[in-house]
């Protein structure tokens, strides 16, 4: 096959050309490796790529997919992984000088679940230094472009991967969303983007940020290879004490073209001041379309909105600042040189290892958790985000699934987010309330703006349920956003 | 001087008997080449993730019923977080808000008769690595084979008044702890620690003095002395009209003293918050009946028995059943058929003074009951008389051999055949006619030196009771053929 005829093809389609004979597994990591090689000065969107390793994998895969012992839907195809996913043999930096250099010694149960579905692992995707900002702009190792149009940002913090899939630098991508760090770049570079139940894929491996937010999830071209991955990616894993044991796992099985009857929530509180109109118009259309499909959509009131924001940043901050205590020099990674004694080790390695978003959100969660404050702050947090679930339960009592937008605007120009954090953190008001329910979400392309500038459809699910999200997303992807 | 009163509380560490981690899969072996028994979780490798060892659990629960505590029945891990490069995550996973075991206590015997100590709680919690300064090269390394290794931590309430009552309070969690299984408690080895917080008040007083903590204290010796230590300190500052500091000292074996390590105004914010990588543990009716179903009888409970169902004194009662492992001996072996007195002998005498002579406690004991026994039928049957007995007794203690077998094998029985018994004796008489002189004319004692030679003659497997009754035999015929 040629090699644009390669590209062209989505992560299934691939899979089923590998395995009918009509391309190679080495070929099509080849065509990938040739589109890096053409494109990523530009984007940036790898930290890591290992050509050498890819196709030695690849050839080991085509063997065993030709010796008919795979026989999956994405054996022989290539995947890129955000750097925060450990992976055996090939440096995980999460983005940070403090990791610049380290090789784990294993890899995430997410990426053995992959290996073992022969998927071909191209390289490391750039993100928001320890998954913490939401342009990629906090990456130790520079800013990544939107392949839709370079002047802006991919979103974050899974902006490398987003941007990777977008630009046809692989054919799926691995993410993890804490706050909307899958859904946020899927939205600004117009792919699609899962955030499953709390639960279903193991986070064994995966270094963590928010441990009771943190989800990893499939960045993909469409719908379809969305589900695909997502059945290959979940599993109960007892190395994670909050891995979910779920039957309910063959996602492919909601690929339907069937949303009658379908009842969908639309949140009044969604579409209020601070969300750019082209995006609302561009998401109620969405609906519009849907309910055209037999959907049957009515407004509502999610209160608790405003509330969400500050919760968040003080829960993901707390488990931060304890979360990346173990960065200090002494067992891996970065350590600042000069021996003045173990306490000015610590403090120079971590001052000098660590980039300003970190370090703000370290300081912050530390604050937040010392005596006299932890009632205060976390404790009351921690009522919100319970009462922000209560919402959703109440609100799933009735909907088979919310929509809006996944954020307030389109991707922003490079350099115009790290100046005014708290605009930054205003940005993630439609996603994070999810990951404090714990519940699925995806983002799914839905038109672009006056820019060309994609705009993303945000679907919410009760817990458990990605099924429905997936045969919501299908349905709509097939009219191609069209009444 | 004023009269004062010491009140002391205490926190046990003691180092659970799990075969893996708290957290891991890891061994908790003790010794093995350093960092050899880590893995990713008990390194605290970017990525991974802890999952509680149930047994650990298990234990904990345990050790809160046999204390008489409340078991939490939803209980979460916290994260207790300080910089220590011991500490592979910068934070230990332990218990604050929600221990899993509460409200309990101990009797203890002191001199004004039983007692109760009260308990305030039991949390489970990981150990540490071990740092280890290397001055040739100036460096310190660290090794994480004790990371994660599961311990629980006692809390005690201030109920103690002297260095006896923390004494016999640590006896006896001991020896609960010891029945139970769940800890080997050895304070020399570290897997029982304890720190004493102690304070002094005027006696007839109520409040509280100002109390410190003192660390390092690592025999039941250095326990005595530091906390007299510690009361004498106190009351000399008083006295002089100064003010005990609320601190952390450590005891200096060696120097027989103590000094400050941190006082509470350089006391860390730990941050302390749940664990959100572990989930939290609801506890079952099932899981409380199952542990509580595996309890085995406890030291009070067995003693009661004994008295009813073995004729043997109170002071053998309260030997043998010090140890869960000794008292299994002596039930199994009386269960083979030797009699209870007999039996306890063997324990409360020969035993006793060997496990002394090795430094070894009861727990450590490694002959089978089986081969108690047989040794007892044995003497019993006089195959091989008391001081033989011993010698195998010896070989049992040390290597658990069937004492039938070995006194087969070493030619230990005694001689039976009386012609052979005989003729030595005669051969005896006829070589020492002084003794034989001696005897003859009253010298009754003269007849020891000769049952002595006998004896020898016969490489000891003669029954010495015997021996003398054939000698005097002999020298009465001896006498009458004159």
């Amino acid at each position: 096959m040629e090699k644009s005829e390669i590209l062209s093809l989505s992560a299934v389609g691939l899979g089923a050309a590998v395995r009918s004979g009509k391309t190679t597994a080495v070929e099509a990591t080849e065509a990938v490796l040739e589109q890096i090689e053409e494109y990523d000065g530009e984007y940036r969107c790898y930290v890591t790529v290992d050509p050498e390793g890819a196709l030695r994998k690849a050839a080991l895969v085509q063997k065993r997919i030709e010796a008919g012992e795979l026989t999956g839907p994405l054996a022989g195809v290539p995947v890129a992984l955000k750097d925060n996913l450990c992976t055996a043999g090939m440096r995980t930096t999460c983005s940070s000088k403090m990791l610049e250099n380290y090789v784990p010694a294993f890899s995430a149960e997410a990426v053995r679940n992959l290996e073992r579905a022969g998927a071909v692992i191209i390289g490391k995707t750039n993100m928001d230094e320890f998954a913490m900002g939401s342009t990629t702009e906090t990456s130790y190792f520079g800013v990544t472009k939107n392949p839709r149009n370079p002047q802006h940002v991919p979103g974050g913090s899974s902006g490398g991967s987003a941007a990777a899939v977008a630009a046809r630098e692989c054919f799926f991508a691995l993410g993890s969303d804490t706050g909307g760090s899958i859904r946020q770049p899927a939205s600004y570079c117009g792919v699609v983007g899962m955030k499953p139940t709390y639960g279903t894929v193991s986070r064994y491996g995966l270094v963590t940020y928010g441990s009771s937010l943190d989800q990893i999830g499939p960045l993909t071209g469409n719908v379809e290879d969305c589900a695909v991955v997502m059945e290959q990616i979940a599993s109960y894993d007892r190395k994670d004490s909050t891995s979910l044991r779920r039957e309910d796992t063959d996602f492919s099985r909601a690929l339907v073209e069937d949303v009658k009857g379908m009842k969908i929530g639309i949140p009044q509180d969604y579409f209020r001041e601070g969300l750019d109109p082209q995006v609302r118009a561009a998401v109620l259309k969405a609906a519009a379309v849907l309910r055209e499909k037999g959907a049957v959509t009515e407004e509502f009131d999610l209160s608790l909105v405003e509330y969400a924001i500050p919760a968040y940043y003080t829960i993901a901050s707390a488990e931060a600042s304890s979360n990346l205590e173990r960065f200090d020099g002494i067992k891996y990674g970065f350590r600042a040189g000069g021996e003045e004694g173990l306490h000015q080790m610590y403090k120079k390695t971590r001052s000098l290892g660590f980039g300003p978003e970190v370090k703000r959100r370290i300081m912050l969660g530390s604050f937040v958790l010392s005596s006299g404050y932890y009632d205060a702050y976390y404790l009351k947090a921690l009522r919100v985000k319970a009462m922000i679930k209560e919402a959703f339960d109440r609100a799933f009592a009735k909907y088979d699934c919310i929509l809006g937008p996944v954020a307030p605007t389109t991707a922003p120009k490079l350099d115009a987010s790290l100046s005014d954090p708290m605009k930054m953190y205003l940005g993630d008001i439609y996603t994070i309330s999810v990951n404090l329910a714990g519940l699925p979400a995806i983002s799914l392309p839905c038109g672009t703006d006056s820019r060309g500038l994609p705009i993303g459809l945000h679907l919410i699910g009760d817990s458990y349920q990605e099924k429905k999200l997936l045969r919501i997303a299908y349905t709509y992807e097939r009219t191609g956003g069209v009444v | 001087m004023k009269q004062y009163e010491t009140v002391i509380g205490l926190e046990v560490h003691v180092e659970l008997a799990t075969k893996t981690k708290i957290f891991c899969g890891c061994s908790t072996a003790f010794g093995g080449r350093p960092n050899s028994h880590t893995c990713p979780v008990c390194t605290g490798m970017p990525g991974s993730l802890p999952v509680l060892n149930r047994k650990v659990l298990e234990y904990a629960v345990a050790v809160g019923m046999a204390t008489n505590c409340e078991i939490t029945r939803y209980c979460k891990f916290d994260r207790k977080n300080y910089f220590y490069p011991d500490n592979p995550q910068n934070y230990q996973i332990s218990q604050l808000y929600l221990p899993i075991c509460r409200n309990g206590y101990v009797e203890i015997e002191s001199e004004g008769g039983s007692r109760r100590i009260g308990i305030h709680e039991i949390h489970m919690e990981e150990d540490a690595g071990k740092l280890i300064h290397d001055e040739w090269e100036d460096c310190t390394l660290v090794d994480y084979n004790r990371s994660g290794v599961p311990l629980i931590e006692i809390v005690s309430e201030p109920d103690m008044r002297g260095a006896e009552d923390v004494i016999a309070y640590l006896e006896k969690l001991r020896l609960i702890i010891r029945y139970l299984g769940a800890s080997d408690c050895k304070l020399q080895e570290g897997s029982m620690r304890a720190d004493v917080n102690l304070s002094v008040r005027e006696a007839g007083t109520d409040t509280l003095g100002t109390r410190t903590e003192m660390k390092n204290l690592s025999s039941f010796r250095s326990i005595t002395r530091a906390i007299q230590g510690e009361r004498d300190r106190q009351i000399n500052l008083l006295e002089k009209g100064g003010t005990v500091i609320q601190e952390t000292r450590r005891w200096d074996e060696a120097g027989d003293t103590s000094y400050a390590m941190r006082s509470k105004e350089d006391a860390q914010d730990y941050r302390y918050f749940p664990d959100p990588d572990l989930v939290p543990i609801s506890i079952s009716d099932d899981f409380l009946e199952e542990i509580r179903s595996r309890q085995p009888e406890l030291r009070t409970e067995k003693m009661k028995r004994y008295r009813e169902e073995y004729d043997i004194p109170d002071y053998d009662i309260e030997i043998i059943t010090e140890s869960r492992h000794m008292a299994e001996i002596f039930e199994a072996a009386v269960a083979l058929g030797a009699q209870p007195k007999k039996v306890s002998n063997w324990l409360m005498g020969e035993t006793l003074r060997l496990l002394k002579e090795t430094g070894e406690d009861p727990e450590d004991i490694c002959f089978s009951p089986e081969n108690l026994a047989k040794l007892i039928d044995l003497t019993e049957r006089k195959v091989i008389n008391s001081t033989v007995a011993k010698e195998v007794f010896e070989r049992m203690f040390r290597e658990n051999v069937d004492p039938e077998t070995f006194v087969e094998e070493m030619g230990l029985k005694m001689v039976s055949d009386q012609g052979a018994l005989r003729s030595i004796a005669q051969e005896v008489i006829a070589s020492n006619p002084q003794s034989v002189a001696d005897y003859q004319n009253g010298k009754e004692k003269a007849i020891g030196f000769l049952v002595g030679q006998t004896m020898k003659a016969m490489k000891g497997k003669a029954d010495p009771a015997g021996v003398n009754q054939l000698l005097k035999e002999l020298l009465r015929a001896t006498s009458e053929s004159q």
